[in-house]
């Protein structure tokens, strides 16, 4: 175990896997010089060699679409694609093309593609560069969407999705970057489809996802205090989803709440909601709630933007109207 | 463009001449048991016949290597006959079974198979350039000589992906082939109303790179100008496009009837592919009445063959459905489970 930061997790896993397997390369704009806007790849360029980390032109249909190529014939590329918002401009690489290329070759291509996009509200950079869009791509089947909230879980989740042989599109709150926390030294993976129970608890579940999680941790330290026990589940990969986890949970609990940064319609809460009264409606004790954003674009202003995210309070006021 | 075939045979033998007609007549007779098919019986699949185009897909696979690859578009039967995927294969796919290309879950227009060489490309025009770029990416960082043949239509050069992919290609000196095929129509809009040039070619200047313009009715000019920016591609001079002009003599799909004049339908059909290349061989001694008739009746063998197979082979069944979307994953409840 050593101390680092999200950011410096994200980069050990990356020199890791790059210099472990020749085939892996990284691809994005700003990388040799900067390492990315957040600097998560800095110094990489020291290392590695314009064939293996490569700068790529504002042509993010092509880099991409460009990456679903090689992978398919035998590399493992990495796109840092900056700006979760600009998943957009490279839609059709991913939905019509990355997940579905194994089904259109009939099962004999593979696609071992990352996608790494930084995500979520809170720099005041207005609504086009702080959104938070995982819904949409887990309502297309052939991709997997990861979401790791702690240190640790992103240098195994990074690990273990540059090896998966399936598209991943791999999100990181961008305030999550500074934060720090014990990390396993070398050899790290985990499995996509395993939850993690980040807080064991017996009076309510709370699924939250990246920078939510720690905010639902500090609500239930306050909660505790005043006498209620949450459990806080992190799914860390939204496709594949590790129900069972989430299942058990609600048995022990009958009651789930889900907190995330993105808003509300549609989103991966609504999700989670509706598996549970599909499968876990005999447990519930309560309706099942969410704290989201509301349905609005993301305010540039902070005081507007700061009403605008998810907090710690609305998590507390929720569990506190659940469990009375 | 001249009237004339080309007599420019260069380093081709008799045999590669022969090879050219044959692959050139398969492609005919096939899409031609295809418009028979869909009329007497109706097909799964929305038929792009390249009657008319055969000699684009012919002459530019014949100046590849076994380990090179291709992105067909849209209406490329004459690649995957001439990359070696059977007609039985492809007839299968017309028709949806479990035989054919990706077990009958994809179109087999769009079919990709990589030990041949061929990518696969989806329904969306235009969306292959990338894909091709990643082709090319993925020989430069093995450091092979192979090159990729991205083909593509003259509305697809209007996408932003073709700008996108033709600018990435060349600020990396890329081994990929971008080989339009202008027909001149997408759907029923004339190119006159999609752009203001005479020529796609043009647009290679904009890229730093060659643009050639080609009689895509010629199978000789169009294997030529293949092996050429093949030839360049392999040498790390990068990417080349290539803009051949030819004519759909069938409508978009078989679905879409299309009002075109009967004067424009006849001025094309005079500079038939096939027509042309036959008289050349005659003119030239390569091709008697004989051999002609020989090789007619073996593809007509051939297609009769494979539509035979292709009926007789059943569809997928219901277990397929799951199938093929994630690596190490199953699917239980129509849920995505890990292993």
């Amino acid at each position: 175990m050593h101390e680092m930061t999200y950011r410096e997790a994200v980069q050990e896993a990356l020199i890791e896997e790059m210099q472990r397997d020749p085939t892996v390369f990284m691809l994005g704009e700003n990388l040799r010089l900067r390492g990315g806007v957040y600097q998560v790849a800095k110094g990489l360029a020291d290392q590695f060699d314009e064939s293996r980390i490569l700068d790529m032109p504002i042509s993010e249909s092509a880099f991409v679409g460009a990456a679903v190529g090689a992978a398919i014939l035998g590399t493992r590329p990495i796109v840092d694609l900056m700006f979760s918002d600009f998943l957009p401009l490279a839609m059709d690489q991913i939905v019509n093309h990355a997940s579905k290329m194994r089904y259109m070759y009939g099962g004999k291509a593979s696609v071992p593609l990352v996608i790494r996009a930084f995500f979520g509200a809170g720099t005041s950079l207005g609504c086009s560069h702080s959104q938070s869009l995982e819904a949409w791509l887990i309502h297309c089947p052939g991709l997997k969407v990861v979401m790791p909230s702690t240190p640790a879980d992103v240098k195994g989740l990074l690990k273990a999705s540059i090896r998966d042989n399936d598209p991943i599109v791999f999100l990181e709150h961008r305030l999550l970057y500074s934060l720090k926390g014990d990390v396993p030294e070398g050899e790290y993976l985990i499995s996509l489809g395993s939850a993690d129970v980040k807080r064991e608890g017996t009076d309510i579940t709370i699924v939250a996802t990246a920078y939510m999680v720690h905010k639902a941790l500090d609500a239930a330290d306050i909660l505790e205090q005043q006498g209620i026990d949450v459990e806080i589940i992190d799914p860390r990969s939204l496709m594949p989803l590790d129900w069972d986890t989430i299942f058990h949970s609600i048995q022990k609990t009958g009651r789930l709440l889900i907190a995330h940064e993105a808003c509300k319609t549609g989103g991966f809460g609504a999700e989670i909601a509706a598996i549970a009264s599909e499968k876990a409606f005999g447990y519930l004790d309560a309706p099942v709630k969410r704290v989201c954003a509301p349905d609005v674009p993301v305010p540039f202003s902070p005081p507007l933007e700061q009403l605008y995210i998810p907090t710690k309070d609305d998590i507390i006021a929720a569990v506190r109207e659940m469990v009375s | 463009m001249s009237e004339n075939q080309s007599d420019m045979i260069g380093n081709l033998t008799r045999e590669d001449l022969i090879q050219l007609y044959r692959n050139m007549i398969e492609t005919r007779f096939f899409e031609e048991m295809v418009s028979s098919l869909n009329i007497q019986k109706g097909i799964p699949e929305t038929a792009h016949l390249c009657i008319g185009q055969e000699a684009i897909g012919v002459g530019a696979c014949y100046a590849l290597q076994k380990d090179d690859y291709v992105v067909p578009a849209l209406r490329d039967r004459s690649i995957f006959l001439s990359r070696g995927v059977s007609a039985a294969i492809l007839m299968a796919g017309v028709l949806a079974k479990v035989t054919g290309p990706a077990k009958g879950k994809w179109p087999a227009h769009h079919m990709g198979d990589l030990e041949k060489g061929i990518m696969a490309a989806s329904l969306v025009i235009g969306s292959q350039f990338p894909l091709a770029v990643g082709a090319g990416l993925a020989f430069s960082q093995k450091g092979t000589d192979q090159v990729c043949v991205c083909f593509f239509g003259d509305g697809a050069s209007n996408r932003g992906d073709f700008h996108e992919s033709l600018n990435l290609a060349a600020i990396l000196q890329l081994p990929v082939i971008f080989l339009c095929e202008n027909n001149f129509y997408a759907i029923d809009t004339p190119t006159s109303k999609s752009m203001l040039i005479e020529d796609i070619a043009v647009r290679a200047e904009s890229y730093g790179i060659p643009g050639m313009i080609i009689d895509g009715n010629d199978v000789l000019a169009v294997y030529h100008a293949v092996d050429q920016a093949a030839v360049r591609a392999r040498a790390g001079e990068g990417p080349t496009l290539l803009e051949c002009k030819t004519y759909r003599m069938r409508p978009h799909t078989e679905r879409l009837q299309e009002d075109r004049s009967e004067e424009e339908l006849e001025y094309w059909s005079g500079k038939c592919p096939i027509k042309r290349f036959t008289e050349f061989l005659y003119d030239h001694d390569y091709l008697d009445d004989n051999l002609e008739k020989k090789i007619k009746i073996e593809t007509d063998g051939m297609i009769e063959e494979a539509v035979r197979f292709a009926e007789d082979s059943p569809y997928p069944g219901a277990e397929e459905l799951f199938e093929d979307i994630c690596a190490d994953s199953e699917y239980r409840e129509g849920w995505l489970c890990m292993k």
